[in-house]
């Protein structure tokens, strides 16, 4: 399956970009100014140590989700079907990655849907798209 | 306790990974020719509304014999005195019936009714609907409280209730298209009426393609209800993964019975579009994030807590049955050898895992397991691969344990034919028990059974009892009568010993107990038989606060719990709430706050998401308020309907004490401590019966004061009467009201 993985060692944290990779999820993903509302999060924490908050294509939604609205695609990736989703939030609590997004002004919860755009707006080409092995469904 | 099956276990996890949940018998139905059958008699037009602020402000009335069709009003008044659900539900029957009305008297009504917070998708637990009628069994005002999606599928059409008045002389169904705004009653002739079958068939014949299943919602009831007392109904939904329809049941007091004798077949609900804002709350942003709160709560804390995601509420079998509460040979006993054969790691492998099993989007606690893959042994669907819905605490104890029963294939046919037949597992557990514990002691025999052996244990003579109930006949058509009945049919009969039968059928205004062992703590004593409706623990379960943990030590506290919990978990049900996400998951703090058996911040939640639905702000105190509107209301209900008094909120002494030799023996160091240390007396110079009849007399002594403490503390007068002041204070003194009351009142509390 296709995940957004990230270089701990390359990201910045936003010491010395300007999180270009939200930026650009957010405006090129979906649609919208706002880069709060990326599929990913880059933080600096206070005690100076970086934080990113990715999806890793897991999975855990798929099987909470009580409309059967998320599924993986040819490619692995998780996809929200946007018509059958009842906007329960279910897998945006049962994410551990808190990766599984909402805000305010959205009805429908949002996650990442591992097409790139943030890759190639990474000045310091920290993120990239890699294969991984799907995991097998776990009880949850 | 050790885990007899250790080496089984890895083995049948592994299989259940591979478990096929999609893998059972298909029916195959000629839909075209059973809907070719149907006669429409009456298709009126309405206008879909959504709700506001959580209320549609109207609800559908609809009579089955006069084909009357109309809509009534929600009124102000209405939402602040009954706020919904149970509320509403117990309004419109105030009004449809007289007191002489009994079950099957064509003013009864079925009124199914989805509080102002059914359906709102995020928090956990808020799908529910509340169906309230007057029960064949108590003649009184019965509620119960029920899953599935026909309650929010019903509010987004635009009603706040359903009300059912009339018996039809043919066979119906009503269907209500939320869509295009459509009502019609049809006659459905050839429909058979098993909910696994006809629920199942009916989804398929009102979806319009594959992808509507989910958009419709069943309710039916099945053959036994036809034939017994104790018939319930089924609330479906349609499982998407499953690929077949589940039920969730309002099983208590013989709803489905009702609803049979009104020769209903089924009310179909279809709604497509159900998103999470349709109840279009105030404040939407509070009711998210509580939910997503409480989401992550059960995420990271169900697996060490109860385990309500894999096991269901069958988590709680060997807990009860290490605490000595599980009920075993109807209520004599509180735990047995076998319990392991029955215990929650049986039903975790049985159950189908990685799956989502809510009752209603969102619940996320998803305590409505399936069992898939049972092939029946007996019965007309022997052979048959199905899928089962449960199983539940309840069935376990009802079905299992207290029938003497610990084979878990056996638990969960009789579990599936309860469903599929449309009668209350609870009750006939309690049923069946009641019947073996006669059979054991020759009240009942061969002869008088018509052959059934109902020896503790034989569950294939547990299942074609219920079999006969299905087929209207034999010993079946007694034992569908429930305990209350048989109790006196067996004395009348010159069968048993009339006091040993009123000792040992565990009923109370009708309505048999549901499966916890009471004798060891008085406050659930009163927790179950001075409840409004009759012995069930929805009201309040207060074993664990009493026995176990011993914060209820005086009378005066036992009374304040039997004030305050009733209370609150009414208001679940005026809602369209579940009670279960409440306090089978509990924050991670929880054990710091003051009052923590009260869940402080999942009561901060409920008030947070109240308010933001409602758009004000309401207090603990506002909460209780509410609820007790409905609750003084509802044993004013029963008295007017003839019950209601200090004389049926007595408990049998089952639930109580130890009836039998055996009984006391079997806990014979525990009694005898307490005759030294409750009575003062000395056990050494008594002889048995001289300590039972102690005992009776202290254990019955007890029970009278707690009575007194517990109806001074709701305002109530000795007989159990709500005061005027009271009914004065709660805003609930209109005239008809008092006039119930009145005879009762002596003249300083008028
Ligand atoms: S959103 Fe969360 S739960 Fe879903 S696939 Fe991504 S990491 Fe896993
Ligand atoms: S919010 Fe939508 S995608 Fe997420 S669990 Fe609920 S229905 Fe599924
Ligand atoms: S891979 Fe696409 S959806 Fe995921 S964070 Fe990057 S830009 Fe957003
Ligand atoms: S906890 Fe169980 S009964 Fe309650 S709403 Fe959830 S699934 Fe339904």
């Amino acid at each position: 399956m296709k995940t957004l993985q990230i270089d701990v060692g390359k990201c910045d944290y936003g010491r010395d970009c300007a999180h270009e990779c939200e930026a650009a999820c957010a405006s090129k993903v979906f649609k919208c100014d706002d880069p709060s509302r990326a599929a990913l999060r880059i933080r600096l924490l206070e005690n100076g140590e970086g934080r990113a908050i990715l999806c890793d294509q897991c999975g855990d939604c798929v099987i909470v989700c009580p409309a059967d609205a998320l599924s993986r695609n040819k490619q692995g990736v998780v996809l929200l079907n946007k018509k059958t989703c009842v906007a329960c939030y279910t897998c945006v609590g049962f994410c551990e990655k808190h990766a599984f997004e909402r805000n305010p002004e959205w009805l429908l919860p949002y996650k990442c849907i591992a097409c790139g755009i943030c890759v190639k707006a990474c000045p310091k080409a920290a993120l990239e798209i890699a294969e991984a092995p799907t995991p097998a469904p776990r009880i949850i | 306790m050790g885990n007899p099956y250790a080496g089984l276990t890895d083995y049948l996890a592994f299989h259940r990974a591979e478990t096929n949940y999609r893998y059972r018998t298909e029916n195959h139905f000629d839909v075209a020719k059973l809907r070719a059958a149907h006669r429409l008699i009456k298709e009126t037009a309405f206008t879909p509304s959504l709700p506001e602020r959580g209320y549609c402000y109207r609800g559908l009335y609809i009579n089955i014999d006069t084909l009357e069709v109309k809509e009534q009003p929600v009124t102000q008044e209405m939402k602040d005195i009954f706020i919904g659900g149970r509320g509403f539900g117990l309004w419109q029957l105030w009004h449809a019936v007289k007191p002489s009305t009994r079950w099957n008297d064509p003013e009864n009504e079925i009124v199914i009714s989805p509080g102002p917070m059914s359906g709102i998708t995020q928090y956990p637990g808020s799908g529910k609907s509340i169906v309230v009628s007057i029960s064949p069994q108590t003649d009184i005002p019965i509620d119960s409280n029920v899953g599935g999606y026909f309650g929010p599928l019903l509010k987004f059409s635009g009603y706040d209730f359903l009300e059912i008045q009339g018996k039809s002389k043919t066979e119906i169904l009503i269907f209500i298209d939320g869509e295009k705004g459509t009502i019609s009653i049809e006659e459905c002739p050839l429909e058979p009426l098993d909910s696994h079958i006809l629920a199942e068939l009916l989804t398929d014949m009102y979806a319009e393609s594959e992808e509507d299943r989910v958009n419709i919602s069943v309710v039916s009831a099945g053959s036994a209800a036809d034939h017994s007392l104790i018939g319930m109904l089924n609330f479906s939904w349609f499982d998407k993964r499953r690929g077949c329809i589940r039920l969730k049941q309002a099983g208590r007091g013989g709803i489905g019975t009702v609803f049979r004798d009104k020769r209903l077949k089924a009310i179909v609900i279809r709604r497509p579009g159900v998103k999470g804002d349709l109840n279009r709350p105030a404040d939407f942003e509070t009711i998210a994030k509580t939910g997503v709160k409480l989401h992550r709560e059960l995420r990271s804390l169900d697996p060490s807590q109860c385990v309500m995601r894999r096991n269901g509420t069958a988590h709680i079998v060997e807990i009860m049955d290490a605490y000595d509460l599980l009920p075993v040979m109807n209520f004599q006993y509180g735990s047995h050898p076998e319990t392991h054969k029955v215990a929650s790691y049986i039903w975790d492998m049985r159950c189908t895992q990685r799956t989502s099993d809510g009752c209603w989007y969102g619940c996320s606690m998803s305590c409505a397991k399936g069992a898939d893959g049972l092939t029946l042994r007996t019965g007309p669907y022997k052979g048959q691969v199905v899928t089962v819905d449960g199983p539940e605490y309840e069935n376990v104890g009802g079905l299992g344990s207290n029938a003497g029963i610990f084979d878990a294939e056996a638990v969960l046919e009789l579990n599936f034919y309860c469903d599929t037949y449309g009668i209350c597992t609870i009750t006939w557990g309690t049923i069946c028990a009641f019947v073996m514990e006669c059979y054991q002691r020759g009240v009942l025999n061969l002869e008088r059974t018509g052959g059934l052996d109902l020896s503790w244990g034989n569950w294939e003579a547990d299942l074609e009892l219920m079999h006969q109930v299905a087929r209207g006949e034999g010993f079946g058509l007694i034992a569908g009568l429930g305990v209350h009945k048989m109790k006196h049919i067996f004395a009348e009969r010159g069968w048993g010993d009339p006091g040993l039968l009123e000792d040992i059928g565990m009923e109370n205004k009708g309505l048999e107990y549901s499966q916890y062992l009471s004798k060891e703590s008085l406050a659930q004593q009163g927790g179950y038989a001075m409840t409004n409706k009759g012995p069930q623990h929805d009201e309040a379960w207060l074993i664990f606060m009493d026995m176990v943990n011993k914060q209820l030590p005086t009378f005066e506290d036992k009374a304040e719990a039997l004030y305050y919990f009733p209370l609150w978990r009414t208001w679940f049900g005026l809602n369209g709430w579940c009670k279960l996400p409440w306090n089978d998951i509990s924050p991670a703090d929880n054990h710091l706050r003051h009052e923590p058996h009260k869940i402080p911040e999942h009561v901060e939640n409920y008030l947070a998401m109240h308010g933001a639905m409602m758009g004000n702000e309401i207090t603990v105190e506002d909460m209780l308020n509410q609820s007790a509107r409905v609750y003084n209301f509802q044993r004013v209900f029963n008295i007017r309907m003839g019950k209601g008094l200090r004389i049926h909120d007595k408990a049998p002494y089952r639930s109580m004490g130890p009836v039998s030799r055996e009984e006391y023996l079997s806990r014979e160091e525990r009694y005898d401590k307490q005759i030294i240390d409750e009575m003062g007396l000395d056990p050494t110079k008594m002889t048995l019966e001289e300590r039972m009849a102690a005992h009776r007399a202290w254990r019955t002594g007890r029970y009278e004061k707690l009575t007194d403490a517990v109806y001074k503390r709701r305002s109530w007068t000795p007989n159990g009467v709500p005061t005027y002041d009271r009914l004065k204070e709660l805003g609930i003194d209109f005239p008809e009201v008092l006039e119930v009351v009145r005879p009762f009142l002596i003249p300083d509390h008028i």
